[in-house]
């Protein structure tokens, strides 16, 4: 573990810029903290924090002056690595007949900075959709290869964090180049790092660094731990897979459904949902025509649509198949669970719906079971 | 994720269509027009499965799958049976010899025609049912001796509506496939069965404990047939079925085509009956 002081902390971006990154990371617009490409530390919200519960997120000043200060907001990494709007490919006529051209730019080298712990586990969630089946996303795949991660360890977890539960966080563990931990001590403020490939021990061999003594290691483990006992909220998992797939018919989800808008809010902001629409358009010639993908939601109507209407027509339709599959299937499709404890469908949904409140009033109300056989 | 080795350009975009040129475009019936197409670069139509479909592009307008309904013995051109009920397939029923498409696939699971070497085989369809079941037959009458009785149940909405009326009538002068065709309105002309397809299954000669089962119609139809198929005392491990959803990508990226833990694309679209039992009573699944 080594020591980053606060006032060499932009040796870090110029490092990765020499590296030939584009740094990507948190920073201030429109009153949330969202990601985006950064120019230097300035850009980071310095001294800002946010506030989170179910339907609320407000950004507020902290009384220090933490760069990391803060959990996930409205934005996350997938906009980066499977953009909402891509261009597949264009087809031209020729002759009687089109000649396709796939999309194959090579996208620009991205250090995502700030990654948390919950994000790597989505982006790694994410991996095993695009890239880990018998179909492989080129698309996804080019730009992932070309991706430093430097994640933050959360010392400050909010309103609507769970990530313990979902055994992804606070720490920030496998899957990552670089890891940091911010430390504010009075007047000192500095950061432990550490690498986490040989690509981060690079980057990390060209930073003004120092070894971090005996005992400090204590205060990291300390800081997180404490992270560790506040979460702001928390989901039993337990056999949940089950738990769901047994309860369809649960009149709990007529409840949600009654405050559910069906907005897709949760699935824009979710950092592992992947559903997606295409949109094949053409110029006004007709010469010229192009396959789009964009990001779609199950929660809306069309969503479902088949010759004869739309299977899943109602509310509590759409909400049961979101929910069933982030907690229940997607175990089945991809060997993990699609959630991953961040919390954003629950700041993000203006009905302030809770999917932690969600299971556990399906739990809670279980028709004595007879032991299975 | 590092990048393992150079081979990142050679990663085949699943998303892109390969040019195939329409041979011939033959009206079914009012609404249903069969496609046969050849590929239009010299390397060959890809193999299929009885049961797997392909996603068809019309250029500028879209891309709709569309399952395979040509006989996999004559793996040299692609045929498919389309029902014109939305913007592509119409814009795809104005295509004439000479037009060019875009397919992608083929794509999905297939019908159990191995597992039924030595039984029995009845086929319940409804409707354009019957073209994703046509491989089928054409494979099951290709390896006629393997296979012990054998039915095809057919429920068309009008006369007027049955596809495939002169092979079901080449096959039912084979005399060793027993086919029967029900209407669920009857013209004056009609003088066959009227009703729906369910009351042929008690007039079909087959061993319910020893036969594999393909049903292939409206998913309302399907689970009358699998109930009279239960009825009649066959297993559900015995039964088949190929279900419908929305699909974008044909490749499970999308997640249209979610039918509980499956994906339509890859994990069906045929299914054993007991695998997805669960799901099938169920509403907005």
């Amino acid at each position: 573990m080594k020591i980053l002081e606060r006032n060499n902390f932009h040796r870090l971006f110029d490092v990765l810029k020499e590296s030939g990154f584009d740094i990507i990371g948190p920073t201030l617009q429109d009153q949330a903290i969202v990601y985006d490409h950064l120019e230097g530390v300035e850009d980071l919200p310095e001294g800002w924090t946010d506030e989170q519960a179910p339907g609320k997120y407000r950004v507020k000043k902290r009384n220090d002056k933490a760069l990391f200060g803060y959990v996930v907001g409205p934005t996350s990494w997938k906009k980066f690595l499977y953009p909402p709007r891509q261009k597949l490919w264009s087809a031209q006529k020729a002759g009687s007949g089109f000649e396709v051209a796939a999309e194959e730019g090579v996208p620009q080298k991205m250090a995502f900075l700030g990654v948390r712990s919950c994000e790597l586990a989505a982006i790694a969630v994410q991996d095993k959709i695009f890239c880990g089946g018998s179909f492989v996303d080129p698309h996804y795949k080019k730009r992932r290869e070309n991706v430093f991660l430097a994640a933050v360890n959360c010392a400050e977890p909010k309103g609507t964090c769970f990530c313990v539960s979902m055994n992804t966080g606070p720490r920030a563990l496998g899957g990552l180049d670089l890891s940091l931990t911010e430390m504010i001590e009075g007047e000192r403020h500095y950061f432990f790092l550490r690498s986490g490939s040989a690509e981060g021990e690079k980057v990390l061999s060209r930073l003004p660094l120092k070894d971090a003594e005996g005992g400090q290691q204590k205060k990291e483990d300390a800081l997180l731990e404490e992270a560790r006992r506040h979460m702001g909220r928390a989901m039993d998992t337990r056999d949940i897979k089950r738990l769901l797939y047994d309860n369809p018919d649960h009149p709990q989800w007529d409840k949600a459904a009654e405050r559910c808008l069906s907005c897709a809010n949760c699935t824009m902001a979710c950092p592992t949902c992947f559903c997606s629409t295409v949109e094949d358009v053409s110029d006004l010639t007709g010469e010229h025509a192009e396959r789009w993908r964009k990001w779609d939601s199950c929660f809306s109507l069309e969503f479902s649509y088949i010759h004869g209407g739309n299977v899943r027509q109602s509310t509590k339709g759409r909400y049961r198949q979101w929910m069933t599959h982030k907690l229940a299937s997607w175990q089945d499709q991809f060997g993990t669970s699609g959630c991953v404890g961040c919390g954003r469908c629950i700041s993000w949904c203006p009905a302030g719906i809770d999917i932690t409140e969600e299971v556990k009033a399906i739990r809670a109300d279980q028709p004595a079971r007879a032991e299975s056989p | 994720m590092r990048k393992e080795s150079h081979l990142v350009e050679e990663t085949v975009d699943p998303m892109v269509p390969r040019p195939f040129v329409v041979r011939e475009s033959r009206e079914e019936t009012r609404d249903a027009f069969t496609l046969t197409l050849e590929p239009q670069e010299a390397n060959g139509a890809p193999a299929f499965e009885p049961g797997q479909f392909n996603m068809i592009y019309v250029f500028g307008v879209g891309e709709v799958p569309v399952s395979i309904s040509g006989d996999p013995r004559q793996p040299e051109v692609l045929v498919h049976t389309v029902r014109a009920v939305g913007g592509v397939t119409r814009a795809l029923q104005k295509l004439g010899p000479g037009d060019i498409v875009g397919v992608r696939g083929p794509f999905g699971s297939a019908w159990p025609v191995d597992k039924a070497k030595g039984k029995d085989v009845v086929i319940v369809t409804g409707g354009i049912g019957l073209a994703p079941l046509r491989p089928a037959v054409c494979q099951i009458l290709g390896q006629r001796e393997k296979i012990g009785k054998f039915a095809l149940l057919y429920g068309a909405r009008t006369p007027k509506d049955i596809l495939y009326r002169e092979q079901l009538g080449q096959w039912r002068s084979n005399l060793d496939l027993q086919v029967r065709v029900t209407v669920d309105n009857a013209t004056r002309d009609w003088y066959g069965t009227v009703g729906v397809v369910t009351i042929l299954i008690h007039k079909a000669r087959f061993d319910p404990a020893n036969t594999i089962a393909m049903v292939c119609g409206p998913e309302i139809m399907m689970r009358f047939v699998v109930q009279e198929l239960i009825k009649e005392r066959m297993r559900e491990q015995d039964i088949y079925i190929s279900m419908e959803r929305n699909m974008k990508c044909a490749v499970g990226f999308c997640g249209h085509c979610q039918y509980g833990p499956n994906f339509i694309c890859k994990d069906g679209p045929v299914f054993r009956f007991s695998d997805v039992r669960h799901l099938f009573g169920l509403r907005e699944i």
